[in-house]
């Protein structure tokens, strides 16, 4: 092991590493700051949360000088993954871990929206503070969120990629227990022991194979790394469950809804933007790139899955009372999609379900600020009491109005794109079942419009409901946490490119082994 | 024919037993300084344990030793020491209370001490058994002491902890002798199976010396000893039951393991603890009766390693290492947050808590997270994942298996009881214009020693610091 991996220079292998350790000191010293200064800490929190994202956006613009043509072969002949940023230093050589850090073009859009996240979130929470705790240690929380979900996405370690995915737990946890709302420890309780459950089977397939291999190393590990086939499809199966109930993926889904419901406004943002992506990343980095032959086998078996989930979802959806519970079962119809295409396990398939990632993460990230900022003033999230909001309330409809038919896919908005590519990339392998698993998911997808038209139909239209009188203007703070969103929301679907521009060399050399 | 006795061997033996000494001679000189002279000499053990020399052997005969020097030996006799001094700390503030006579207190504890020091150098069978003897004998005195009747439970406790050890140690005794019957080997290192006509007997002996250790570290069924004795002693002397007492069986366990084939015992003992301990966990309401099922489990996952045999000895002590650590802070906070002679109280006298005495609470969350296995409890996390490596290298992939669901189920306790540190105020009924200050008022934040917070900052510091560098375990371990 290296410390300097060739080719990259000292000042991104430092912001690469900065880019862990700026949240895990901002948690730190937010967490330290005397609790009388709790808006002080916050302002703090706020400020390291955003040099994180410029470190984060510094990452992806400072340009490396790595050579990506030829000199990392791996064991098969497969296209090497080359990270454009690496760090690698020896951690614990008896289990084998390396603190081995790097980013490419699978990695960095996730990387920037969770740093973007985490500080819209945190200067949201300058402004408006849930009820139940200080804002300070749920500032200071948010920023060991940060640390957790970054780490998990760069890592490039399988047992170091387990222990990021673990960070993220216990503060999730304290997030929903301490700031939720009335069934909050139910809720949290679920979410906690669900995505353990998923977590020590990612446990069990991470020492599977790398007990088999002799190595952590996802670079040499991507492309199966000549894992006999009973080794990929056990890690596979384990893999699979462990990050079907991250994503999470139909039947597993249990926990989330409920875990959305009841989690503040913040909690739910980085819950549906970055954290439910760490399951579906892990299924692309891990699943596909690790065990490519078990991928292969349970490409089908994902992908009825990933159709029940997008039906499903759909269905309940139009079901629901409650504008969370709401939101929430629709990023299981959303996540499946992106499962979907994970499942066809061709380049074009893992592509749409990064962008799907991404397009998820911005659009349900503002559905649930602005399902927040319709409780926070109504006081309810019951659909039948609220109503007529853009009689009261017409910008705040007017913005509801655009997330929700930006979810639904409307082309050229960035809903679009990870579902239509999903359903082509079906169609693309060609046989019988999976054509049948591209049209079930297009129902699905139609489907989704009939339950976020019917939302806007309910929240929006009709007479003004006693509820929605009164509203506050959106204040400034709502603004600046909104509007790069919004703006996020235009960019990717007009330029879809932006999140997929490096993404074509790692992505083949994921599914080259698969072919 | 006289006997070279290589005295630098037994250094930290000498250092131990002096410590006791030294404890009775300031007692009865001075009548103070006692827990002072315990915490220095268990200070001079621990130097002494690094200072003997590497390899160094005595009491042998031929190759084979009854007294062998190795890193894992120092380390474990530092732990021991280490163990022993923070809960002469943590017991000041009940000592001070009257709870107990001092110097008998500090004699018996620097006394099982001793026996810790021993159990960690063993050499054979019997010096073993002997040194798992002097670790609890002091034990069964230190549950029941107490002058006043403050703790009806002590008495009980007290008993029951000496019968079931007594038979224990009987079972041991006798597994030993049969093994010895059929192969006359009692040196560790020679240990085997047997052959022949005395295969069998030597397979039975050896099942029961595991039944008997087993025992020691309250392994599933042999457990039922440990919650009533936990909840019925002080809680410092529960912290040194559920730690030092537990490695000294530990220790016992993964002598005989290695060298004799005792893998399917093992494993069933294993997983009937870990489950059995991690399920009665659940229905818990008293603060140390979940810590002591609790334990039972962590036994669960220390043994199953030793399940593979002499492969995942490594695994187990590393486990038991962090474990220890783990348990020590838990104990540690839960007494601290009591306040001086009490019990554990019930888990509603917990509510809160972190939100009075936010170290604390800091403390407690590291310590619960840890035994949990997730972060910010590193040193707990890795500690399940090499238990797991072990396991699956051996291919044993199920063990492995039951091992993780166990996690799951664990942590289902280990949250409630955190999540009840920060739990909100609950209105009382009556109406209040501040519920947060009427509970504070209520419910006073009790004053923690320096002594006492000493020792949990070392300890945490220490658990911090091996969560970010566990490496240096694994090495001396390995060694």
């Amino acid at each position: 092991m290296t410390m300097n991996p060739p080719g990259v220079s000292g000042l991104l292998q430092v912001l690469l590493i900065a880019v862990l350790v700026v949240p895990a000191v901002g948690a730190l010293v937010v967490a330290l700051l005397p609790a009388r200064s709790d808006r002080g800490s916050r302002l703090v929190a706020t400020g390291f949360a955003a040099v994180t994202f410029v470190v984060s956006l510094a990452l992806v613009l400072t340009p490396s000088q790595r050579d990506f043509g030829w000199f990392r072969y791996t064991a098969t002949d497969a296209i090497p993954v080359v990270p454009f940023a690496e760090v690698d230093l020896a951690w614990v050589p008896r289990l084998g871990i390396d603190f081995h850090l790097g980013i490419d073009g699978i990695s960095y859009p996730l990387v920037v929206l969770t740093a973007l996240l985490t500080t819209l979130c945190c200067a949201y929470t300058v402004w408006k503070v849930p009820e139940g705790g200080s804002g300070r240690t749920l500032a200071a929380l948010m920023l060991v969120l940060e640390v957790g979900i970054l780490g998990t996405f760069l890592a490039l370690d399988l047992v170091l990629f387990f222990i990021f995915f673990e960070v993220v737990l216990l503060p999730m946890y304290a997030v929903i227990a301490g700031w939720g709302g009335v069934r909050r420890r139910e809720a949290a309780r679920k979410f906690v022991l669900y995505t353990l459950f998923g977590s020590v089977l990612l446990l069990l397939g991470v020492i599977t194979v790398v007990v088999a291999a002799g190595t952590a190393d996802m670079l040499a590990l991507a492309g199966g790394f000549g894992l006999s086939r009973t080794t990929q499809y056990v890690a596979f199966t384990l893999f699979a469950i462990a990050f079907a109930v991250k994503a999470p993926l139909w039947p597993l889904h249990t926990w989330l809804p409920d875990a959305h419901t009841e989690a503040p406004t913040v909690g739910s943002v980085i819950l549906a933007g970055v954290l439910l992506k760490m399951g579906t990343y892990g299924l692309v980095r891990v699943g596909v790139g690790v065990a490519p032959e078990g991928a292969a086998a349970a490409g089908p078996v994902l992908g009825i899955l990933a159709v029940a989930a997008i039906l499903a979802g759909s269905l309940i959806c139009l079901r629901q009372t409650e504008l969370k519970r709401l939101i929430a079962y629709s990023s299981v119809g959303h996540m499946g999609f992106v499962l979907l295409g994970i499942a066809t396990g061709t380049a074009a398939g893992i592509q749409a379900a990064l962008i799907g990632n991404i397009a998820h993460g911005v659009i349900t990230g503002l559905l649930f600020f602005l399902a927040g900022a319709i409780k926070d003033r109504g006081h309810t999230g019951d659909l039948a009491d609220l109503g007529g909001l853009r009689e009261t309330a017409p910008r705040l409809a007017g913005l509801l109005g655009f997330a929700a038919i930006a979810s639904l896919g409307l082309p050229g908005l960035a809903g679009f794109w990870g579902e239509a590519f999903a359903v082509v990339a079906a169609i693309q392998r060609g046989s019988a079942l999976w054509i049948t698993l591209a049209v079930l998911a297009a129902v699905g997808g139609a489907l989704t419009a009939v339950y976020f038209l019917r939302l806007l139909r309910r929240v929006t239209h009709g007479p003004a409901t006693p509820a929605v009188t009164g509203f506050t203007a959106i204040a400034r703070p709502e603004w600046l946490a909104w509007s790069p969103l919004i703006l996020l929301t235009l960019v990717v679907g007009l330029v879809p490119a932006l999140v997929l521009a490096a993404s074509a060399d790692p992505v083949a050399a994921l599914t080259g082994a698969l072919r | 024919m006289t006997q070279a006795v290589n005295h630098a061997a037994l250094l930290p033996l000498y250092a131990a037993a002096g410590t006791a000494l030294l404890v009775l001679i300031a007692d009865l000189a001075f009548a103070r300084f006692q827990v002072l002279a315990g915490v220095l000499g268990a200070a001079a053990t621990a130097v002494c344990a690094v200072a003997a020399p590497d390899r160094a052997a005595t009491f042998c005969t031929g190759d084979l030793c009854s007294w062998v020097v190795t890193p894992r030996a120092a380390l474990l006799s530092v732990l021991f020491a280490a163990l022993t001094a923070g809960v002469l700390a943590l017991s000041v503030p009940t000592l001070r209370e009257g709870y107990a006579p001092v110097g008998e207190f500090a004699f018996l504890l620097t006394c099982s001490m001793t026996g810790g020091v021993v159990v960690a150098y063993a050499g054979d069978l019997i010096t073993l058994i002997v040194g798992l003897e002097t670790l609890t004998l002091p034990l069964y005195i230190l549950v029941g002491l107490h002058r006043r009747r403050a703790n009806p439970a002590a008495a009980p406790a007290a008993v029951t902890f000496f019968l079931i050890s007594v038979v224990s140690t009987a079972v041991a005794s006798l597994g030993a002798a049969l093994l010895y019957a059929a192969t006359g080997a009692l040196h560790l290192s020679e240990l085997t199976g047997g052959a022949g006509r005395f295969a069998h007997l030597a397979t039975v002996g050896a099942a029961l010396i595991v039944i008997g250790f087993a025992f020691k570290v309250a392994a599933v069924p042999l457990h039922a000893w440990a919650p009533v004795t936990y909840d019925g002693a002080p809680v410092p002397v529960a912290t040194y039951l559920s730690t030092a007492s537990k490695l000294g069986g530990v220790i016992a366990l993964a002598a005989v393991v290695q060298r004799l084939d005792t893998g399917l015992v093992v494993a069933v003992l294993a997983v009937l603890t870990m489950t059995v301990g991690n399920l009665v966990a659940l229905r818990q309401t008293r603060m140390v009766r979940l810590l002591a099922w609790s334990s039972v489990a962590q036994a669960g996952y220390i043994i199953a390693p030793l399940a593979v045999g002499a492969a995942g000895v490594e695994a187990a002590f590393a486990y038991a290492v962090f474990f220890v650590l783990l348990e020590f802070l838990a104990f540690g906070a839960v007494a601290a947050l009591r306040g001086p002679g009490t019990d554990g109280g019930t888990l509603n006298d917990f509510h809160g808590a972190g939100r009075r005495d936010k170290w604390l609470g800091a403390v407690l969350v590291l310590a619960f997270a840890g035994l949990a296995g997730l972060p910010p409890g590193l040193a707990g996390l890795f500690a399940k994942v090499t238990v797991v490596e072990s396991l699956i290298t051996a291919g044993w992939g199920w063990l492995a298996g039951v091992v993780a669901l166990n996690a799951v189920i664990a942590l289902a306790y280990y949250v409630r009881a955190t999540a009840l540190l920060y739990a909100r105020v609950t209105p009382v009924g009556i109406g209040v214009v501040d519920p947060e200050l009427l509970h504070r008022a209520t419910h006073p934040r009790v004053p923690v020693p320096a002594v006492v917070t000493a020792a949990l900052v070392i300890g945490a510091v220490a658990a911090v610091a091996l969560g970010f560098a566990p490496q240096p375990i694994f090495d001396i371990l390995a060694r």
